[in-house]
């Protein structure tokens, strides 16, 4: 019988998932494990495997709609099965109603009731799946002859996303205009940049305040910290690097100023319980930020480690989606490119965003006298609706606290 | 000359074992049974069956002594304790010659003796040493005797019997377990019942409807320990309006036996105090049996006195299984027979499921009566899930209304996140018969929303088990 191609579920709260991209025309053939179509959530594009291989038929959802999920929104059908028999076997399923967009509840009705019905599987285990985006089709049941338990799509459930393949990079075709310039269509992350931040910087009022921090004392320690690393399996456990350092800087000044570690909501202020700092990973063709949780009460060492990995899997595109979305404030460091200072847009539901500039040989005036030092410039927006002026002043400087005395950071 | 090999030997012709000869039988195996006392076991003999037949005489004469309340009239209400008696004793009588005749139906070998396991495939069979409690059903013909035999599988299921408490060891006159108690030869005045658990509520609940004075003492801070505490505490209730006494977190710790009475020293919480009764039931629970099957020597493995398995009735020596309650608890006839049906058809490689131990139902014969299956709410709330509990009471139900029995309660605990039903828990009339309908709807993973759909009949006890569903939905419709 038919495999159903369901909506997954990949992000934490999503109830429904935007279908941008069809990557497999309706008719064609797919092997199981390739790359079907593409979903959208708030922050990332993800693409999805075919859970079978076969023909492609009876789309149900267009690119563009938003389908809840569970859904069915394809079928794939075997040598030999035509979409004509499995509507026919199924006079319940209103299959072409299904593809207009009918309201979304009437529509997961159909689709449990008619298009799951052959699979053997207990009521719990039917609900689970629905719940967790899982497809009934994809889950080997345990039960007598093969009916699927609780216990089974809870197993399935429980493995990190397993339909979500690493997503290609864009491949998007250029189309040539006049005088040699060229069109390259927008792939999901550019559209889900610019969406996202478009939105904030219209709707975020920003507010900006700088600062310039001396790095002499930061430097030393990183070096003599790094020196002191114990060495593991024939390498060191640990090697931080300045960005490290910034991250539990501004974790430790957002847990001292607790009003400044909040989010705006309409109906209240969020107050978070957390330090979880986004820091903004450039990646092909856009970025992502991953966070650090509770990064205030890390080690440096773990802090280092733990950015390491979700750096790597962030230029991959294996983040898990619960690790790039939320987060209490956000880090963006362009120091590596010679960047002295700039201003970041906040990326809500964050109140702030500290923007890292280079660390450079300035003279400063020290004790009357011109001094060479290592000074790095720091830019905080803040959401002027959450941090005001002289609350943002005061977590800054905090921030620039512990960066002048990084021994504090340690204790 | 004897064919004495099998496919398999079964040790112990309970429930657990007789099930498992009749399945083993139906699989096409060569099948033995050795006993050497009862076909059918205590369950049959001496427990669940004959119980029944006592407690069912005590209902009827329970109802006579309310006519009134129904608009009849009985005079001069009587009863003759040895024709109940004799009544429960050929209840068992029938239930063991039809042992005998299903085994018979299906080809199982009876061998009549006491069994060992002198090596993985060995059993050998000697003349029955135990003193056989009378009365004994007669022993079957066309059995074999003491030899050796031998099958490439052995299943132990030799079960159970009384636990023994120091200073509280029965002595068949004073101090009854419950094979003395199943026969009283006359009603004593008071009764001193240790332990508050099936068997133990059980025979307070009858010796009490035959208007026997009866105390219960129990341990632990509730009667029917293992059973939902709101449940618990209903039954006591109204165990208590009948007039049984209840001691808890109470310990016996002296017994002083005189001629025709026992002086007994209760401890609670430091204090003592004694209480002369005239007979004792010492209910403290039951010990698998283990000993004398040569299991030791075999290196079987053991935990808390009971045989270990794997959940299809293996133990870690290859060829030797244990089912019943001598592979652990719960000690119950019904899953002694779940574990021998899995185990006979794992051997035969059928596609068996493990035990479900957390979906076997309880069921207590008191008046009322209590059933369960799965978790308590403390248990629920202990295992860290968020809890939809739904309560329904008797008070509510027309039929329960109809029957004169408007007391209990049916009580229904939901995971919270998922709908699962992770626990029910009834007291009242009939429940015993109403608790399968939660047993299989666990079983087949039903949320609530299916037991919401299912129709239920009109008017029954079991109207009430959906109230209980909706009532943790807040959809109650009867209250």
């Amino acid at each position: 019988m038919a495999i159903e191609v369901i909506l997954p579920k990949v992000d934490m709260d999503m109830s429904t998932g935007r279908l941008s991209k069809w990557l497999v025309a309706e008719g064609a053939e797919i092997k199981k494990g390739d790359p079907l179509f593409e979903i959208e959530t708030d922050k990332a594009a993800m693409e999805v495997e075919s859970p079978g291989t076969g023909k492609l038929g009876q789309i149900s959802a267009r690119e563009g709609d938003d389908v809840p999920i569970g859904q069915v929104i394809a079928y794939i059908f075997a040598a030999g099965e035509t979409a004509t028999d499995h509507v026919q076997s199924k006079p319940a399923a209103p299959v072409v109603e299904v593809a207009a967009k009918a309201a979304p509840v009437a529509v997961v009705e159909t689709s449990t009731n008619s298009a799951t019905s052959d699979i053997r599987a207990t009521p719990l285990a039917r609900r689970l799946a629905k719940e967790n985006g899982v497809a009934l089709s994809s889950v080997k049941g345990s039960g007598p002859y093969g009916r699927v338990l609780s216990a089974d799509v809870e197993a399935l459930a429980a493995k990190p996303a397993p339909v979500v393949s690493k997503a290609s990079a864009p491949t998007a075709t250029a189309t040539p205009v006049e005088n040699g310039a060229v069109l390259v269509p927008h792939d999901n992350m550019r559209k889900v940049i610019a969406r996202r931040l478009t939105e904030s910087k219209s709707t975020v009022p920003h507010f900006y305040i700088s600062a310039d921090c001396r790095l002499d004392a930061l430097l030393k320690l990183r070096g003599d910290l790094n020196k002191a690393a114990p060495v593991k399996d024939g390498a060191p456990s640990f090697k931080l690097s300045i960005n490290d350092m910034v991250i539990k800087a501004w974790a430790l000044a957002l847990r001292d100023v607790p009003a400044a570690n909040v989010s705006w909501t309409d109906a209240a202020m969020l107050h978070h319980a957390h330090a979880d700092i986004g820091v903004a990973v450039s990646i092909e063709g856009g970025l992502i930020t991953p966070i650090i949780r509770k990064a205030e009460t890390k080690s440096l060492s773990a802090i280092s480690n733990e950015m390491k990995d979700l750096a790597t899997r962030a230029k991959t595109r294996k983040l898990k989606s619960e690790e790039y979305n939320g987060g209490s404030s956000a880090i963006s460091n362009l120091g590596m490119f010679g960047v002295k200072d700039f201003a970041a847009i906040i990326n809500p539901p964050h109140a702030t965003i500290l923007a890292v500039g280079s660390g450079d040989q300035r003279p400063v005036v020290e004790n009357g006298a011109v001094v060479p030092a290592t000074v790095m410039t720091v830019t905080l927006s803040t959401d002027h609706r959450a941090v005001d002026g002289a609350l943002g002043a005061e977590v800054l400087a905090c921030f620039k606290r512990y960066i002048e005395n990084p021994i504090s950071m340690l204790v | 000359m004897a064919d004495n090999n099998f496919d398999v030997l079964i040790i112990g012709a309970g429930p657990g074992g007789y099930v498992t000869a009749i399945r083993a039988a139906q699989l096409g195996f060569k099948v033995a049974i050795i006993e050497r006392e009862h076909l059918g076991g205590i369950c049959l003999n001496w427990g669940c069956i004959p119980t029944k037949a006592l407690l069912r005489s005590a209902e009827i004469y329970h109802y006579m002594k309310q006519a009134e309340n129904y608009g009849l009239s009985a005079k001069d209400i009587t009863f003759d304790a040895a024709k109940v008696v004799a009544r429960s004793r050929g209840v068992s009588g029938r239930l063991n010659m039809g042992v005998n005749g299903l085994l018979k139906k299906n080809k199982v070998q009876i061998i009549w003796g006491e069994a060992k396991v002198t090596k993985p495939g060995e059993v050998v069979v000697a003349e029955t040493k135990k003193t056989v409690v009378q009365p004994q059903a007669p022993i079957p013909k066309g059995t074999l005797g003491a030899g050796s035999y031998t099958a490439k599988h052995i299943v132990i299921a030799t079960g159970a019997r009384p636990r023994v408490l120091p200073g509280l060891e029965p002595d068949g006159k004073l101090v009854w377990t419950y094979f003395e108690a199943m026969v009283p030869p006359k009603m004593p005045k008071s009764l001193l019942v240790v332990g508050s658990g099936a068997i133990g509520i059980e025979f307070a609940s009858f010796y009490n409807a035959m208007g026997v004075d009866v105390t219960v003492v129990e341990i632990m801070d509730q009667v029917m320990p293992v059973e939902d505490t709101e449940i618990s505490k209903i039954a006591q209730k109204q165990l208590e309006k009948y007039g049984i006494k209840f001691r808890l977190s109470t310990k016996v710790v002296k017994l002083d036996r005189k001629a025709e009475t026992v002086t007994a020293t209760l401890e609670a919480a430091g204090k003592s105090e004694t209480i002369t009764v005239d007979r004792v039931i010492s209910a403290a629970g039951v010990v698998a049996n283990v000993e004398n099957l040569g299991l030791e020597a075999l290196g079987v493995k053991m935990e808390k006195g009971c045989i270990v398995n794997d959940g299809y009735g293996r133990t870690n020596i290859a060829g030797i299984y244990a089912i019943g309650d001598v592979a652990g608890p719960p000690m119950l006839a019904h899953k002694a027979e779940h574990e021998g049906v899995i185990c006979i058809e794992k051997i035969k490689g059928l596609d068996a499921h493990p035990m479900r131990r957390d979906q076997i139902p309880g069921c207590t014969y008191c008046h009322p009566q209590v059933a369960s299956v799965g978790l308590t709410e403390a248990k629920a709330r202990a295992a860290g899930f968020e809890l939809k509990i739904g309560k329904f009471p008797f008070l509510a139900n027309g039929k329960a209304i109809a029957l004169g029995e408007d007391q209990g309660l049916i009580k229904t605990i939901f995971d919270a996140k998922t709908g699962r039903l992770i626990g029910a828990h009834m007291v009242g009339a009939e429940v015993t018969e109403l608790i399968q309908g939660f047993v299989l709807a666990m079983g087949l993973e039903t949320t609530e929303e299916e037991l919401m759909h299912t129709v239920f009949p009109h008017p029954t006890l079991s109207e009430m088990m959906q109230e209980s569903v909706l009532d943790a939905y807040g959809r109650v419709i009867h209250m």
